[in-house]
């Protein structure tokens, strides 16, 4: 016996074994910007014309005339005090852009995230049901061309068709421009700007989720508990949701989880697109504008968010199959 | 005649079950033709080696037969109402209550992710109207009668925290937890250690007194059954050839083959310097030998043996045995 509380003791390890690695990821970081040609103080030197004196008085400006070691240094200490810095570009602190932003992006990809994992479950344990037939095969292909099509392909040709050929739907950004009447008719715009990225997103998500899904479950069916399941008198739901699809989650999980990082990836793409105000346009912009300090912050601000995902999984891991958090 | 007057503890009744299955080889005629009886509160053995098709046979009887089986021909009467007549809801509704299936092997028969507890309340929850707490007492109950020695602890376990032999015996509680009046027990000591194998097979004998359930027994070792079961069905190349209660069997066996793993038995009454063995292996099942299936292997074999099939010989006393030695 492990304890009287494994699920916990194995919660706290998993939180434990990430903090060393939140200062690594900051030091990685911060070492690749560096890294990369150019900097901040050319970008803006060379969009606003400045003269050679201009440009070195940017260079001290930014702080960029000390040696590597010193900035990072600097730059962890603030961190200490939760200070991102002061973004070269925006003109204003970093954290602040970013909580302005984030929301957005929150709200794009929980909604894209949270359906495409919920239906690709579902879709997927229904296939398994019905294995080789032709609904199913219909299905797997479909999925395959959903997972194979690039991101910004695909918003592309939604908004040709939806928005420019149909007009039922916005084709850029999260609000109207005229504005409408705030309460029920603004949620509703929202939505209907929410709509057209969210598939775009969730489609690729989606068909991930449901080909391990149908694989997995297949696999499951064929083992042995899921005859003493049916022994029991269990109808074919109570065998395919309880026994077998739990069975079934654990790879499933693992994918959701990876996935939740190539989210911001795909944010990148899907809010370029379809001009959404979030994370992903403004990842675009500041690497554009060498914006060390803005991209420094999304990327703590990312990575973060990664490893919380990780970390949800492993718990998720360990609550759907107890003999995780035994070994 | 009617078949009902003339034996009024007939439990079950299979008659010319035949069930085929279809791999891409070609069909495995794994039950072509068993026709067998269990009375009330008797204990009946299906002995054959592996591959034989006893294991078909009581999927068969428990409608749980893999989906490449058909099932051509035959009657399973339990209690006179023929269950390959009845729609699924009415099947799963006697399963766990009328007929109930102990397998194999323990360690894969049971749900890994359910606390063992957990797995049997379930069979009590879905058949009768009883709050969750009284499921488990009464799975407390059938833990203690099991003879679990603290079904408290074993309650919360999960699967790999339990040794096999612990297992078998959960599985055997989640059988009786509803007092089914057949059950069926497929190799239940097959996959566990010597000393556990006796304990197991006492715990079956001993449940049989007190809760007068018929046990129909499937087994390849013919030792087991010697002590523990009221008659005996021979199974080979899936057909029954001989049928006796198992005192007569053992004294006088009538078929090559049952002679044949009568001898291959070992015995400490007897010393041997060789061990016995029928000769020749179990036929290709997608290419069945003609005429009688075990003539390639029968010591006794005839010119007819090769040419027909023998016909089901009635011995008087309900002793059978299909050969065409006694015609």
């Amino acid at each position: 016996m492990a304890g009287d509380y494994p699920l916990l003791r194995y919660s706290v390890r998993r939180i434990l074994q990430a903090v060393p690695l939140v200062f690594w990821v900051i030091i990685i970081n911060f070492t690749i910007i560096h890294l990369a040609p150019g900097d901040p103080a050319i970008y803006l030197a060379s969009v606003t014309e400045a003269t050679p004196e201009a440009y070195a008085e940017l260079r001290k400006e930014f702080g960029l005339d000390k040696p590597l070691y010193v900035q990072m240094g600097i730059y962890l200490w603030k961190l200490l005090h939760l200070d991102l810095g002061y973004s070269t570009w925006h003109n204003s602190p970093v954290l602040g852009v970013i909580i302005d932003r984030l929301p957005a992006t929150m709200l794009l990809m929980a909604t894209a995230f949270s359906i495409a994992s919920l239906m690709g479950v579902v879709l997927g344990v229904i296939a398994s049901r019905y294995s080789y037939s032709v609904g199913d095969h219909l299905a797997t292909l479909a999925s395959l061309a959903g997972y194979s099509m690039p991101i910004f392909w695909l918003g592309q040709l939604l908004i040709l068709f939806f928005a420019l050929y149909l007009d039922w739907l916005p084709s850029q950004g999260m609000y109207s421009m005229r504005g409408v009447e705030p309460g029920w008719p603004a949620v509703l715009d929202v939505l209907k700007h929410l709509l057209l990225p969210a598939i775009t997103y969730a489609t690729y998500h989606m068909t991930l989720v449901f080909r391990i899904t149908r694989g997995k479950m297949q696999e499951t069916l064929a083992q042995d508990f899921i005859l003493t399941a049916k022994s029991k008198g269990l109808n074919e739901r109570r065998v395919l949701y309880r026994h077998a699809l739990r069975n079934a989650l654990l790879p499933v999980v693992t994918v959701i989880g990876i996935n939740f990082a190539y989210v911001m990836a795909g944010s990148v793409f899907t809010e370029t697109v379809f001009g959404w105000p979030g994370m992903g346009r403004l990842i675009f912009e500041s690497i554009t504008a060498r914006d060390y300090p803005m991209i420094l912050g999304i990327f703590l601000v990312v990575s973060m968010m990664i490893m919380l995902a990780n970390l949800i999984t492993d718990i998720l891991y360990a609550l759907i199959d107890p003999r995780v958090a035994y070994n | 005649m009617n078949a009902n007057a003339e034996n009024r503890n007939g439990l079950l009744r299979v008659s010319d079950l035949r069930t085929y299955l279809d791999v891409p080889s070609g069909v495995i005629k794994a039950v072509d033709g068993v026709s067998l009886e269990v009375n009330r509160k008797e204990a009946v053995a299906l002995v054959g080696e592996s591959g034989s098709g006893k294991s078909m046979t009581a999927l068969t009887i428990i409608r749980l037969q893999p989906v490449v089986a058909r099932i051509l021909s035959g009657e399973i009467l339990l209690n006179d109402v023929d269950l390959l007549t009845l729609d699924t809801a009415s099947m799963c509704d006697l399963r766990g209550t009328e007929i109930a299936m102990v397998f194999q092997d323990p360690m894969t028969y049971l749900n890994p992710v359910m606390r063992a507890g957990a797995q049997v309340a379930e069979v009590v929850l879905e058949h009768q109207e009883v709050s969750k707490g009284e499921a488990r007492s009464q799975v407390l109950d059938a833990f203690e009668r099991v003879g679990i020695p603290s079904p408290q602890r074993v309650y919360d376990s999960y699967p790999h925290q339990l040794s096999g032999g612990m297992r078998q015996r959960v599985l055997i509680a989640m059988a009786i937890s509803c007092r089914p009046s057949l059950l069926i027990a497929d190799e239940p000591t097959t996959a566990l250690d010597v000393t556990i194998q006796a304990q197991i097979m006492d715990l079956l004998a001993h449940l049989r007194e007190e809760l007068q359930n018929a046990l129909f027994l499937i087994t390849h070792d013919i030792g087991l059954v010697a002590e523990h079961c009221d008659r005996i069905y021979i199974m080979y190349a899936g057909q029954i050839v001989e049928h006796a209660d198992t005192f007569t069997l053992f004294a006088e066996p009538k078929h090559p083959y049952t002679e044949g793993l009568l001898r291959s038995t070992l015995s400490p009454d007897k010393r041997v310097e060789v061990f016995e063995t029928i000769e020749g292996q179990v036929p290709n099942p997608t290419d069945m030998p003609s005429g009688c299936r075990f003539h390639p292997r029968c010591p006794h074999v005839k010119d007819v043996c090769r040419e027909e099939s023998p016909p089901s010989l009635d011995l008087g006393e309900g002793r059978m045995v299909a050969c065409w030695l006694y015609e």
